[in-house]
């Protein structure tokens, strides 16, 4: 499909600037300029980011929602700001419905651990789909093994898209749970999660959505998607790692036992029984990650300068570029080719392992990851052991797709394609 | 037009192997066989092996993988064939003591074509791959069916 070159010239995203923002950017990889195109694993954390966790530890670190002294009100100022700034960023109503937690898998096992047990008993079903990443695939299964519920799988098409009438024709009257990536992290599908969450909802269903990929590459509003859980990891949207949050209706959250017991999460205890406080503490046991909230709420002010609108755009149109690029690498097959797709590109060369191309593109400076992508299910179903896959973020440019087919294209050599 | 880092690792003889694997096949039975996998990666071998008493007659292999793991079975089934169970065995405490940096390890230039996979040692991420068949035929040696290199 051709890139409308008009669009190319959208004056307020320019990505070569927004590269500058990016310190670990600057380097050389075995003497080429860095193109890192990893970002579903991780994406590389910005100025304003850094900043704010040295100026944290620098000026300001102290417990929070414990002390009467400064430090202490300052930090749970920070802390609860950031709190709020991660609700409106995703349209929650409140930020109450916000939970901070390590990141995305530690929000779905949350969300298994408390509301599963609570709710999903012997005989009932837990629907995912086949695309999911192992986080939103094994902690249902532990809850599964341990009430006597049913894994049930969505299976996707040959093009990697899980078709709304499967979808539909696999809710049943037992299904109690859905959870579904809005992005799959393998294939970069990106799924019909509004129809889908209808039609779950319409059996009775409450539904988990894996926003892991989706956070920080496109506009989100869970109010308006209606979903019941939304999982997040903070690293994927140029937030620092060990920071992440799980979004809940308020009215389930208040309804949902705690899941760890600790410090910060009660209203009272002596050894007969305590009382829990109320959500958000009640699901944040223990000393929270405060820099690192506090890192997220930089990194939503930055995505914020960008616009998400036009950060989406900006993916949209690199990967279309990249695709019609790709398509023409002899010998590359692409692995997945679903109808909506975000920027995320895995792929196979005829003759190269992933992994041999992995290493060979890292020497060209260029960083892909390379292996299954927590996501065997998907791999067993195009019938690989592994791909090779390319990813985006704001600051990849075309220059990057460049540089990604001439070292594409320098691995074959090197291997007689 | 490659850097001599890789080039070291990605050897003409690397490639060769790679591209037209040697003993690539299985044996018929009776025979002793491992199946090998790497979980991180993939790569799965399996390696056949035909044993007059102590002696492996022929040895072979199968599966799939990465250029260095498929290359890595490749070479081994050429040194070994004809050698003793022992002989094989101090071969792979040898293989394992070169691919893992290990100080006593041997001198890459003593093990004739096995020394190409010495450029394994630079790649951290790489060192399983090379060492699957190994860990595998010593799997088979012992009579066992299955190696994971996790």
């Amino acid at each position: 499909m051709a890139v409308n070159p008009d669009r190319l010239k959208l004056p307020q995203f320019d990505a070569r600037r927004i590269r500058r923002d990016f310190p670990a950017l600057a380097q050389k990889i075995h003497g080429h300029q860095l193109v890192y195109l990893d970002n579903a694993a991780t994406t590389q954390k910005p100025n304003p980011v850094i900043d704010a966790l040295t100026d944290y530890y620098r000026s300001y670190n102290a417990n929070v929602h414990r002390g009467v002294h400064t430090l202490s009100e300052l930090a749970t100022e920070r802390y609860e700001a950031a709190r709020h700034n991660l609700a409106q960023f995703i349209g929650a109503s409140q930020p109450e419905e916000i939970i901070f937690l390590r990141g995305a898998t530690e929000a779905i096992n949350l969300v298994a651990a408390s509301w599963g047990l609570a709710n999903i008993g012997a005989g009932d079903e837990i629907l995912l789909t086949e695309l999911e990443h192992h986080s939103n695939i094994v902690p249902w299964q532990l809850l599964a093994e341990r009430v006597g519920a049913r894994v049930v799988v969505a299976p996707i098409d040959q093009q990697g898209n899980v078709a709304p009438e499967t979808f539909s024709r696999a809710l049943s009257e037992r299904t109690r749970l859905v959870g579904i990536a809005q992005v799959s992290n393998a294939l970069g599908t990106v799924n019909p999660i509004t129809e889908m969450i209808r039609s779950a909802h319409a059996a009775g269903a409450r539904v988990l959505i894996d926003g892991a990929q989706a956070v920080g590459h496109m506009p989100v509003d869970v109010r308006e998607l209606d979903c019941d859980f939304y999982a997040l990891s903070g690293h994927k949207m140029y937030a620092p790692m060990g920071i992440g949050a799980l979004y809940a209706k308020k009215d389930l959250l208040e309804r949902m036992p705690p899941w760890q017991g600790g410090g910060d999460m009660i209203r009272a205890v002596n050894f007969t029984r305590s009382l829990y406080a109320d959500p958000p503490q009640r699901f944040e046991a223990g000393t929270p990650n405060v820099a690192g909230a506090i890192g997220l709420a930089a990194a939503i002010a930055y995505l914020k300068t960008l616009g998400m609108e036009a950060v989406a755009t900006h993916e949209k149109i690199l990967l279309d570029y990249a695709l019609e690029r790709l398509v023409m690498v002899p010998g590359l097959r692409l692995i997945g080719t679903p109808r909506k797709r975000a920027g995320v590109i895995s792929f196979w060369v005829e003759g190269l392992h992933p992994h041999d191309l992995g290493t060979l593109l890292d020497h060209a400076g260029v960083a892909i990851r390379t292996g299954h992508h927590c996501a065997m299910p998907v791999m067993d179903h195009f019938q690989v052991p592994a791909t090779a896959r390319a990813s985006f973020g704001v600051y990849n440019t075309q220059e990057d797709v460049h540089a990604l087919i001439a070292a594409l294209n320098q691995a074959r050599e090197v291997f007689g394609g | 037009m490659m850097d001599t880092d890789l080039a070291s690792l990605y050897r003409d003889i690397i490639i060769d192997h790679n591209k037209s694997p040697r003993n690539f096949r299985e044996l018929p039975p009776p025979r002793e066989e491992a199946e090998g996998y790497n979980p991180l990666c993939g790569d799965r071998l399996t390696i056949y092996l035909h044993m007059d008493g102590e002696r492996i007659r022929e040895v072979s292999f199968q599966g799939s993988g990465c250029a260095i793991s498929v290359a890595s079975a490749s070479l081994m089934t050429e040194a070994l064939n004809g050698k003793t169970r022992s002989e094989a065995e101090a071969m792979i405490r040898k293989i394992r003591a070169l691919l893992t940096g290990d100080e006593q390890g041997p001198d890459p230039a003593t093990l004739d074509k096995l020394g190409a996979l010495a450029g394994v040692r630079a790649y951290p991420s790489r060192v399983k791959c090379a060492t699957l068949a190994w860990h595998t035929l010593h799997t088979a040696l012992e009579g066992m069916h299955r190696s994971d290199t996790e």
